[in-house]
């Protein structure tokens, strides 16, 4: 009995869920979002050799830490992976025992909290989504690990025909970026909904949940970096691919040399057909 | 394996041990080396084997990635995160049978397509089609169930859609759909039977492949000219000369693929699949994978009942329905000629069915309202027309082009007239 009303919710759920969805859609057909496409930025890990800038992303995780973390957690990211960064091991040893993370139960059974190391992951700021969406005004902040994937404009024919030539597979970066140098005052006549902020950028109305989370000088950069929104948003969006695609310096690398040993394999291919097939007219 | 007399002679005691008691060696030989082919096989032909090469990439792929992935709501997207952050490589065999899976389309659409060019279908291949289809067939089945398993948005999404088509049967089409989920909705059931078949379909795909292969050999292979093979300068052995051409369009079909692995591996994904799957949050858009989108917009076209059928039913029978349609090809297309080189007529209908497939993928991309779905209805009416319509009547009404009497013959033609130009060139 139990099972069937457990179902049975999973189902109700699962229609309601369809009928929003339907309203939705319909609602995001009337208009199409985003109004203005993202900027496209020149991005040092884009192209065949792309690679971090790991200033860049030490700077992106300094506004992670002051800014993003707030609201945001990055939970599929642990401490370790850091010195990718550029860190040593003191570096990120020091690093993540400034974060208290739950551990336990201990011998008696109570759960403690500790200093975190390398090994754990970058504590979430909210217990659950129920508590993250009762203190942001109903919407849940999403985890960033993956943001920089799980976002991208469409790009449209004939251009996603090109994107394969060009390589372009920074959307992602490029719709962060846009998205935090996009807020603006809401033009006349358009009704922006209580709580929520004008950006033609984003992705899926015509504003968002979030304020403009960063402005010039908020966070003091000890590299000599300009303290400006626009270089901000810059290093986050890098810090996030990172964050989202932790191997793309292997992959491409990698890459790399199996084009050119399957170039060269293709060419011997080439070779041993033509005289294979020589005398035979085909 | 055609009935042809085995030349293979074991030059070892070993061998001729062997060949007493498993010939397996002889089976290989008379198979993939001794075996006649057309001496007049293009690059269109080397599908085939590209085929085989993807499908081993897969279960070869597919099965490492299965010692780490959990097939459990809770911690499939976890296990899925893992394999791309943690595991040795991890990144590399999950990007290579994530695209490898829309690689293999690629292969699977050229190979049907050239079939249906140059009329590979026609009597005595029927079972050689059938079972081509039948492949295809559990090749969709395993890349729909294949995708559900990150437990993305668009896995969740796609998959309570999917599923939701089976509704529009009468009688039995709730039963069917409860029967799949494992439940009402789509949840860890499903996922995991999900799993256990998306593991089992790649195996009955390799047994059907046998069989393929098996029916090929008994009939021989078609060829550009589509006459048969009449005399042994028709044919050349299958290795050396087959095989090396297969080897280099797979080099060149591996340099493609690993293009796109390496530098844009998600070019072919969907964003909304790196969000964890939620049950209470639809996506804008819910879309399928490329390989599906010429079928969606089908499905999505039936927009008005007809007689007791209601549009929703209608999608379903469309949509199943054009797969359907390839099954009874041998028997639609009347034509006595069977290469389209010369079927100056069927060539033209025959590029536009595949421009139209090619838009109807596009259309499956865009929302279903205003213009796409009166451009949809257009492209599914010409998709059924094309099968229905033209291949019938055009058979009976077509003057075909002179045929020559031989492969050798056309073979010879082409290469004299290839000489004839090269030589009014250089006098030119």
């Amino acid at each position: 009995m139990r099972k069937g009303i457990m179902s049975m919710n999973t189902f109700i759920r699962t229609l309601a869920a369809l009928g929003v969805g339907l309203s939705l859609a319909g609602a995001a057909g009337a208009a199409e979002f985003p109004h203005e496409k993202p900027v496209e930025q020149n991005w040092s890990f884009a192209g065949p050799f792309g690679h971090y800038d790991k200033g860049q992303l030490q700077r992106g995780l300094k506004i992670y830490r002051e800014v993003c973390s707030s609201c945001h957690s990055l939970s599929r990211v642990a401490f370790r992976t850091l010195s990718d960064l550029g860190y040593d091991e003191g570096q990120v040893r020091a690093l993540a025992a400034e974060y208290e993370v739950e551990d336990g139960p201990n011998d008696d059974g109570d759960m403690f909290t500790r200093p975190a190391t390398p090994s754990d992951y970058f504590p979430a700021p909210f217990a659950n989504a129920q508590q993250a969406a009762a203190s942001n005004n109903g919407a849940v902040p999403p985890d960033l690990s993956l943001i920089a994937k799980a976002r991208a404009v469409e790009r449209g024919f004939p251009t996603f025909v090109f994107d394969i030539f060009t390589q372009y597979a920074e959307g992602g970066p490029d719709y962060i970026y846009s998205l935090l140098t996009g807020y603006e005052e809401a033009p006349e006549g358009v009704q922006v909904p209580e709580g929520t902020y004008y950006n033609p950028h984003f992705i899926a109305s015509n504003s968002l949940a979030m304020a403009q989370p960063l402005t010039d000088g908020q966070v003091t950069y000890d590299d000599g970096s300009p303290e400006t929104l626009d270089q901000y948003s810059r290093d986050i969006s890098a810090f996030l691919m990172w964050a989202a695609e932790p191997h793309l310096e292997a992959r491409k690398s990698t890459g790399f040399v199996v084009m050119v040993f399957l170039v060269l394999f293709a060419g011997l291919m080439f070779l041993t057909k033509r005289k294979v097939w020589k005398d035979i007219a085909h | 394996m055609s009935g042809g007399h085995s030349t293979y002679t074991p030059k070892t005691g070993v061998g001729r041990w062997m060949d007493a008691r498993l010939p397996l060696p002889r089976l290989v030989y008379d198979s993939f080396v001794a075996y006649p082919v057309p001496r007049n096989l293009n690059y269109a032909y080397t599908f085939g084997g590209i085929l085989s090469l993807m499908l081993a990439v897969q279960i070869v792929t597919g099965i490492v990635l299965a010692m780490h992935y959990a097939a459990n709501t809770g911690v499939a997207f976890t296990s899925v995160e893992q394999i791309m952050r943690d595991v040795n490589s991890g990144w590399l065999l999950r990007y290579m049978h994530a695209n490898g899976a829309s690689f293999f389309f690629i292969a699977v659409y050229i190979h049907i397509m050239r079939g249906l060019y140059y009329g590979s279908y026609k009597a005595p291949r029927e079972m050689l089609w059938i079972l081509g289809c039948v492949i295809y067939l559990l090749m969709m089945a395993t890349a729909f169930m294949g995708y559900v398993l990150p437990w993305g948005q668009m896995s969740f999404w796609g998959a309570t859609v999917i599923t939701g088509f089976f509704t529009a049967i009468p009688v039995v089409g709730d039963w069917i759909q409860q029967l799949l989920l494992g439940g009402f909705a789509v949840d860890n059931p499903t996922l995991n039977r999900f799993f256990s078949l998306h593991y089992l379909l790649p195996f009955m795909i390799a047994g059907v492949v046998v069989l393929h292969v098996w029916a090929l050999h008994v009939t021989g292979q078609t060829n550009p000219t589509g006459i048969e093979v009449k005399q042994k300068t028709d044919t050349v052995a299958f290795t050396p000369y087959a095989t090396i051409k297969d080897a280099l369009a797979m080099v060149v079909f591996l340099l493609v693929f690993a293009y796109f692995i390496f530098y844009i591996p998600n070019f072919l994904g969907h964003p909304d699949n790196y969000t964890e799957a939620n049950a209470l949050v639809t996506p804008a858009h819910i879309v399928p994978e490329w390989y599906f989108l010429p079928f969606y917009a089908i499905l999505r076209a039936i927009t008005f009942n007809i007689g007791p059928i209601d549009s929703k039913l209608g999608g379903v029978l469309a949509m199943f329905g054009a797969i359907a349609v390839l099954f009874v090809v041998p028997w639609l297309d009347t034509s006595k000629v069977r290469s389209a080189v010369y079927r100056p007529w069927y060539k033209l209908f025959f590029w536009l069915f595949v421009i139209d497939s090619v838009f109807l993928g596009w259309l499956g991309s865009r929302p279903a309202e205003g213009l796409y779905v009166a451009l949809a209805q257009g492209a599914t009416l010409y998709y059924f027309a094309f099968f229905i319509i033209i291949m019938p009547v055009l058979g009976l009404i077509e003057t075909p082009r002179r045929l020559p009497n031989s492969i050798t013959e056309a073979v010879l033609e082409k290469n004299k007239a290839g000489a004839n130009a090269a030589a009014q060139t250089t006098q030119g």
